[in-house]
């Protein structure tokens, strides 16, 4: 394989696996944080004990996603050379910045939260949870800049073929960041939320101790879930609606939509090969008119297709790869502007489906404990339990779509900014041998597998052990609050 | 407006340096100054509160530098992959195993965990020693900050006697702290390992001092044995002081032997990375100082306010049993 390849998948591989801890750890944290006010506030005993429990999976949580994090601080100067050097004018603001506003604090409010608890006043100590909760999301909004910056370059001129930062202010407040912020964060709290559903479903089941705090827990969740969707849903229709106007070819591939239709149908289901970009051999189940709602807000608008859109794009991006050593067998070749279809087409459908039966098991769930009730049924834990998986399948599915929707670029660009602005992913990475990139790869996947079962046993350990595992011990005099 | 931000990249390796140095040293020390596991523990806990925000210094090291000298950032990087690549999984291995290590009581697990924590504090700190003489001592660049040669061409002779620098000041750096922080035998251990260990430790960043600025390596020799004087003469709280002073010198020395270059080119003078062919532009660098000005000094406040809270010394009558 050559190196253009290994690192996509590096990439892929590392930064989706990375972002299965991100959302637990945005959501929980906020939930955490909440639950130890209402202990501080209310002096309730139960809200100490949520605090605890939910605390101690998120701590197990975020150690994951510390270290998988720093791996993304690098590998952009180690895979992607190129890249760094074309965009970090722009690029690497946000990301100092997001270390130096938001991970500073994280790391170091966390550490004083995990063992000040005998040690900070309560209050004091209920701020440092915040602290940590709102650096969590600071750091998201960062992150997302610059990611949505990739998407949509804004506040740039051009100097010496590279684009030079113009406004930090018009990249913070790129609108493209605007509407995928609110839709991450829902996404995280739709995670944190199916999780406490379903690990409080199992403990009501159980019947185990402390059933107060299995209850209000599985409360705090269904309806943490219930607002969720109800952002996701919104800032998902606002972020489409953007897509179609500032990366026609995104969300042409999303749908497979090979031919400009006039109402543009929506296609919910497809059989056959959505591979090829002509529609030859597709049958697929369609809602008229809806996508030219989903895309412009009205029932009768055209919505280009993909075998116009590619004469659009070859004519003002080019046909052809320039002749350059660097890009390997690329150079020189066609530039093939069609995304991956079956992994957009499928992703986004993915996306909204895992997030329709994660919406959908929420709202059952609240219907289900209604009144205090607890079915009996042995089918109501495992539901819960089974939930857990949708929401985190959805965000993945979702990640998948919009960074595969982009390519060949990896920056796009940007119909009504500044011409010149883009940068095919084929010319992004390091010129660094394939061997090197395979052994990270290789090592790299190594690790995190072996860590995931870990993690994975950690939890089940922790969630098995229900609220008597994680309370303080009664110890001798002088002994640590919390040691580890 | 370049030079202020090399300042402030030497500032944040110093940081960085000072801060998880005793950190990986009390990873590297774990079995030597950690008999059984109650010791073990103590240890762990004297950084348990700090390791993380210590390692931060890092990440906003190299996010600064992405964001303040992007050519810099990407040739260092893509450059020296392999060792990264080993640095990454050691990070990643001694990050997690300080907090999963007593998450289960049982002897094997916790000598698994303790394997990884001395394995990757001295892979880590090896390879940091690694990254920052290579880019004191350069690189075989090419005009366009790529290099020239085989995945190895960062690991050389004079470049292993400056990862052998920093592992070495970590190790006794880290069992300074360790005396500093705790009481009883543990510390006794540690003072006495310290000054055994110092003289030879201690060897290879002498040495790398001298391969890069002469005589100016008198100035950190000169420090650091007067660190290991206050030490002997059991003043725990002033060896360390003088330890964070030798390594703010030694820091000052290499960047100020490497200014105006960032990462010089083995091959042709020409073909350097400097302050200014790798900056990013005026205005970039400006909106990066206005964070920087107001987040750094805040982080030196909060981050002082932690090891306030936790100043106190541990011993193992602190150690609450295992679970």
């Amino acid at each position: 394989m050559e190196v253009l390849e290994l690192a996509r998948w590096q990439f892929g591989i590392t930064t989706v696996y990375h972002f299965l801890m991100v959302p637990l750890t945005i959501g929980l944290s906020l939930l955490v944080a909440g639950m130890q006010t209402a202990w501080v506030r209310t002096g309730n005993e139960r809200y100490y004990k949520m605090t605890k429990f939910w605390g101690k999976l998120l701590l197990i949580n975020f150690a994951m996603g510390v270290v998988t994090g720093i791996v993304q601080e690098f590998q952009f100067g180690m895979a992607w050379s190129a890249y760094s050097r074309f965009v970090g004018d722009v690029f690497g603001a946000p990301l100092a910045m997001e270390g130096i506003v938001a991970f500073f604090v994280e790391s170091t409010f966390l550490g004083l939260w995990i063992f000040g608890w005998d040690k900070l006043p309560k209050k004091v100590h209920l701020a440092c949870a915040w602290a940590f909760s709102l650096a969590t999301m600071a750091s998201a909004y960062f992150i997302l800049a610059a990611n949505s910056w990739m998407q949509h370059p804004v506040g740039i001129e051009m100097h010496d073929g590279r684009p030079r930062l113009t406004s930090i202010w018009a990249v913070l407040t790129n609108n493209t960041t605007l509407a995928a912020f609110p839709h991450t964060i829902a996404g995280a709290f739709a995670v944190s939320a199916a999780f406490l559903v379903g690990i409080a479903a199992w403990h009501l089941h159980r019947r185990s101790e402390e059933e107060k705090v299995w209850r209000s827990s599985l409360k705090l969740g269904t309806w943490v879930g219930v607002v969720a969707f109800s952002v996701l849903a919104i800032s998902g229709d606002l972020q489409g609606k953007l897509m179609f106007e500032q990366q026609p070819m995104k969300m042409a591939a999303a749908e497979a939509l090979c031919h400009t239709e006039q109402p543009a149908s929506f296609s919910i289901f497809a059989v056959g090969d959505v591979t090829r970009p002509d529609c030859e051999n597709v049958k697929s189940i369609t809602v008229p008119a809806l996508l030219s709602f989903l895309a412009h807000n009205d029932f009768t608008s055209e919505v280009k297709g993909i075998q116009d859109l590619v004469p659009m794009y070859q004519e003002k991006y080019g046909e052809f790869y320039p002749v350059d050593e660097r890009l390997g067998e690329l150079s020189g070749k066609p530039i093939d502007y069609v995304p991956a279809l079956p992994v957009t087409y499928w992703g986004f459908r993915l996306m909204i489906g895992f997030g329709g039966i994660s919406a959908g098991l929420g709202v059952f769930m609240l219907w289900l404990t209604r009144k205090n009730r607890t079915p009996t049924g042995w089918w109501f834990p495992v539901l819960g339990l089974a939930g857990i998986a949708t929401p985190f399948l959805a965000n993945s599915a979702g990640w998948i779509f919009t960074e595969m929707g982009r390519q060949p670029f990896v920056v796009v660009p940007n119909p009504s900014g500044v011409d010149g602005v883009w940068m095919f992913t084929a010319q992004a990475v390091s010129q660094t041998t394939p061997g090197e990139i395979l052994t990270s790869l290789i090592a790299l996947t190594t690790v995190y597998s072996v860590l995931a079962v870990v993690e994975f046993y950690l939890i089940r350990k922790y969630v098995r052990g229900g609220i008597p595992g994680v309370l303080p011990q009664k110890t001798d005099d002088g002994a640590l609050a919390f040691a580890y | 407006m370049e030079t202020l931000w090399f300042v402030l990249i030497a500032v944040l390796w110093l940081g960085y340096l000072f801060l998880e140095g005793f950190d990986f040293g009390v990873g590297m020390l774990l079995p030597v100054l950690g008999r059984d596991n109650r010791e073990r523990r103590v240890m762990i806990n004297t950084i348990g509160p700090v390791w993380d925000g210590n390692e931060v210094w890092l990440i906003v090291a190299i996010g600064a530098t992405f964001a303040a000298f992007p050519g810099w950032y990407a040739a260092l990087l893509s450059a020296a992959y392999l060792p990264l690549t080993l640095f990454l999984i050691a990070l990643i291995g001694r990050g997690v195993a300080f907090d999963y290590r007593g998450k289960v009581d049982n002897p094997r697990w916790r000598k698994a965990w303790d394997f990884t924590i001395v394995a990757g504090s001295w892979t880590a700190t090896l390879c940091v020693g690694l990254l920052i003489s290579t880019t004191v001592l350069g690189l075989p660049i090419d005009a366009n900050g790529d290099r020239v040669g085989g995945p190895f061409a960062a690991i050389r002779l004079d470049t292993i006697v400056g990862a052998l620098a920093f592992a070495g000041y970590a190790l006794v750096h880290g069992a300074v702290f360790t005396a500093l922080k705790t009481e009883g035998e543990i510390r006794e251990r540690a003072r006495r390992v310290a000054l055994t260990l110092a003289p030879v430790a201690l060897l290879p960043l002498v040495a790398l001092l001298a391969i890069v600025a002469g005589l100016w390596a008198a100035v950190v020799v000169a420090i650091l044995g007067a660190a290991m004087w206050r030490l002997a003469a059991d003043r725990d709280g002033q060896s360390f002081a003088l330890m964070g002073l030798a390594i703010a010198a030694t820091v000052a020395i290499l960047f100020g032997t490497l200014y105006p270059n960032v990462l010089p080119s083995t091959l042709n003078d020409a073909w350097s990375l400097t302050v200014a062919n790798s900056a990013s532009s005026p205005y970039t660098l400006e909106v990066i100082t206005w964070v920087a000005g107001f987040g750094t000094p805040a982080v030196l406040v909060y981050q002082g306010w932690t090891y306030w809270v936790f100043r106190k010394r541990i011993g193992v009558q602190n150690i609450p049993a295992a679970r």
